[in-house]
């Protein structure tokens, strides 16, 4: 399956050489587990098995709960107390559920910071990027539908003011809008059609896993120093590259567990943490929350959404154009989806042809930047809209655009880049050549 | 750069709490210890039960427990009333049901495996996850250490509450609004339920304002999370198998690598 040259499953005993002929699916397995992988990956490497580990229990954790929920606007807020009281071990299933949720997108973010410093969307692996930004769109998707059935306060009035942005959508807002929510208003037929869904895009999300893995097995693994691996023999390919079984998979799986027993500490002894109190409040149409707030992992792109009001410049001269057709609602609608749509695109938007951010000297400090504008964004998303909060938002959300639209065109032209490692071998060998004690490069760190 | 990122991690998880600042509200909150509070805290039985019986003859006549099964006053970890107990007590309460009188439905002595009926009529809210539903001053701010170690701060916020009349009164549009130094806004609706010695207690507990009301936040605390002590029991020993499972698999790894480090490490050195 790999472009990087390296031994094929042989079929030797005759049940096998008899299946081979017919379905070469061991071979298939083979082939992925052995794949020829950059000696010198580092941790930031252990993402994908994490969200693929993540991905197996909430579909697994999320198929029981099935079996004990009640999507009803009347039975749906008591079936989940039923299964945190009654089930036999439906408060753990529930638990695991709701912050494996957190899970997901604390190591989905970590994946695309990992993707975007080291250059991974560059060709040849635009396919993947673009795939991976799919994946993420639809787990968005799917966590927001399943927030709504709880039926708690946050569920319902989430569901309302998220759903109401498709009704600023000029013209056709409106009729969108009842048409997803299957009537007026959040109701039982929203409900029903979220549960529905909530259902079937897992296994879509896990079809869009395989084939996002196909893509960069196709490619191979990209790399810390971006450099690709030699592969005009498989002796060459050899000195850069080792198995995924066992190197990686086992370094993974430490990793896993390492992350796994935080996740349990905060599963078992503090499981509400990250959620909304109002949530265990049942959902009422006639008490509006003091305020409504979606999950943590939305709040970036909440903050975007909200820092185009109507008393940005850029609003009212589009407004303006337009004849009062793209209000400030709809402005802010469109840079929501707009700041997904533009990191989408970054393969093409990133003009330089150095591949890893370590060696892009300016690049670095706009990299950097960009992490602690998503944070603050994260944290302003959290906040009341009013007082110093929507300059804030507006700041981060402008720094957002200007980082995709203007400074990646540009530093691929301005910058001057460092010197590369001429393979992916002289890095690996360099790196341990380092640790007799001359930078002070942790010696101890596995597989680093 | 991983080091970096972590640090990126922790912040991030740091504000991932923010959502529910504003939930915190203007009142003012006194933290208690409860006994429940962090990963080693257990629900103190005695408290739990003093608890129920404020509930049972005060709280009752307003705000029902439509989410408790009877059944689990029994359980192990929690009330832990004795079967027999469970019973009689369950005994004393009707509830509705709709398969009696041809389908009509009608009132019936209430058995174990019912819920405690919800209670409808003056307006006040159900109580079964009202612990949960209330933040407190802990909020999930910070790191979490907060929460780790003293919970959300639901059974506080209940607590500070009941004990946070300052007597004042007064009347806007027909209603009757009592001044509470807990309540957001500083004016509730419900009448001090609570003046202290309001009961007395078999095992001969103080029965002063503050007593009964951390009694029957406890109590509270427990019928919003049933399994809380199963549930830290859970994180316990998941945490202990997991770092065990870590520390094998951190040593598989350093000794799997091993070997390409060191070829590594040789061909290296003469390049130097």
């Amino acid at each position: 399956m790999s472009g990087i040259p390296h031994d094929h499953y042989e079929p030797t005993t005759g049940g096998e050489k008899w299946l081979h002929k017919r379905l070469p699916i061991v071979g298939l397995l083979y082939d992925t587990l052995m794949l020829p992988t950059p000696k010198n990956l580092n941790w930031m490497w252990i993402w994908g098995i994490v969200l693929t580990f993540t991905l197996a229990l909430q579909i697994i954790t999320g198929i029981v709960l099935v079996m004990h929920y009640t999507p009803h606007v009347d039975f749906a807020f008591a079936s989940v107390e039923h299964i945190m009281r009654n089930v036999n071990g439906g408060w753990a299933l529930r638990y695991l559920h709701m912050n494996g949720a957190s899970l997901f997108f604390v190591a989905v973010y970590l994946h695309i910071f990992r993707g975007l410093y080291y250059g991974s969307y560059k060709a040849p692996r635009e396919v993947t990027w673009i795939i991976g930004m799919l994946i993420y769109l639809l787990m968005m998707g799917t966590a927001f539908m399943g927030y709504v059935l709880p039926w708690g306060q946050m569920s319902f009035w989430g569901a309302t003011v998220i759903t109401g942005l498709f009704g600023a959508i000029p013209f056709i807002g409106e009729g969108l809008q009842t048409w997803l929510l299957g009537g007026p208003a959040v109701d039982n037929a929203t409900l029903n059609r979220f549960f529905s869904l909530h259902y079937l895009l897992p296994f879509v999300i896990a079809g869009l896993v395989i084939v996002h893995i196909w893509a960069f097995h196709t490619t191979g693994n990209n790399n810390p120093t971006g450099v690709e691996v030699r592969r005009t023999s498989k002796a060459e390919a050899e000195k850069d590259t080792l198995p995924f079984w066992p190197y990686f998979v086992i370094k993974d799986l430490f990793a896993l567990a390492l992350i796994l027993a935080v996740f349990f500490a905060i599963v078992g002894f503090m499981p509400n943490y990250l959620g909304h109190p109002d949530n265990y409040i049942e959902a009422n149409a006639l008490a509006t929350p003091a305020h409504i707030v979606p999950e943590w992992y939305f709040l970036p792109f909440y903050a975007i959404l909200r820092a185009f009001d109507d008393t940005v410049w850029l609003v009212q001269l589009v407004g303006f154009l337009t004849g009062g057709i793209v209000d400030a609602k709809f402005f802010g609608v469109v840079a929501m989806f707009g700041a997904i749509v533009v990191m989408a695109l970054v393969p093409w938007l990133d003009t330089s042809n150095v591949r890893s951010g370590r060696y892009r000297p300016m690049f670095k400090w706009w990299f950097w930047i960009f992490v602690v504008n998503f944070v603050v964004l994260t944290w302003v998303g959290a906040m009341p809209a009013e007082g110093i909060y929507p300059v804030i938002a507006l700041i981060g959300a402008t720094y957002w655009f200007a980082y995709f639209l203007v400074i990646l065109p540009l530093l691929g032209v301005l910058e001057k880049p460092d010197v590369q490692p001429a393979t992916i071998e002289d890095d690996f060998n360099a790196k341990f050549k380092s640790s007799d004690g001359k930078d002070g490069a942790p010696a101890a760190s596995p597989a680093e | 750069m991983f080091k970096k990122l972590a640090i990126t991690a922790a912040a991030l998880t740091a504000l991932a709490g923010t959502p529910a600042i504003a939930a915190g509200g203007a009142g003012y909150v006194t933290d208690y210890a409860f006994s429940f509070e962090g990963p080693f805290g257990k629900f103190d039985q005695n408290q739990l039960q003093r608890g129920l019986k404020v509930y049972t003859e005060i709280c009752a006549s307003c705000h029902g427990l439509q989410y408790v099964p009877f059944r689990t006053l029994s359980d192990e970890g929690g009330v832990g009333l004795p079967e027999d107990q469970m019973k009689a007590y369950t005994s004393n309460f009707e509830v509705w049901d709709s398969s009696l009188n041809d389908g009509e439905g009608d009132f019936r002595q209430a058995v174990p495996s019912d819920n405690f009926p919800a209670v409808n009529g003056v307006g006040a809210p159900d109580l079964s996850l009202m612990a949960k539903a209330r933040a407190g001053f802990h909020g999930p701010y910070g790191l979490g250490t907060n929460q780790l170690f003293k919970g959300m701060g639901g059974a506080e916020y209940i607590a500070s509450l009941l004990a946070g009349y300052t007597g004042e009164e007064k009347e806007e549009a027909g209603t009757v609004l009592y001044e509470n130094k807990a309540f957001p806004g500083g004016w509730i609706s419900m009448a001090p339920p609570l003046w202290g010695d309001d009961l007395e207690f078999d095992d001969g507990a103080a029965t002063d304002l503050e007593s009964i009301s951390q009694d029957v936040s406890a109590f509270l605390m427990w019928t919003a999370e049933p399994k809380m002590m199963a549930r830290q029991q859970m994180g316990l020993t998941s945490v202990l198998l997991l770092s065990l499972l870590t520390v094998l698999l951190y040593l598989t790894n350093k000794r799997l690598w091993a070997p390409v480090k060191k070829k590594a490490k040789a061909a290296g050195q003469p390049a130097e």
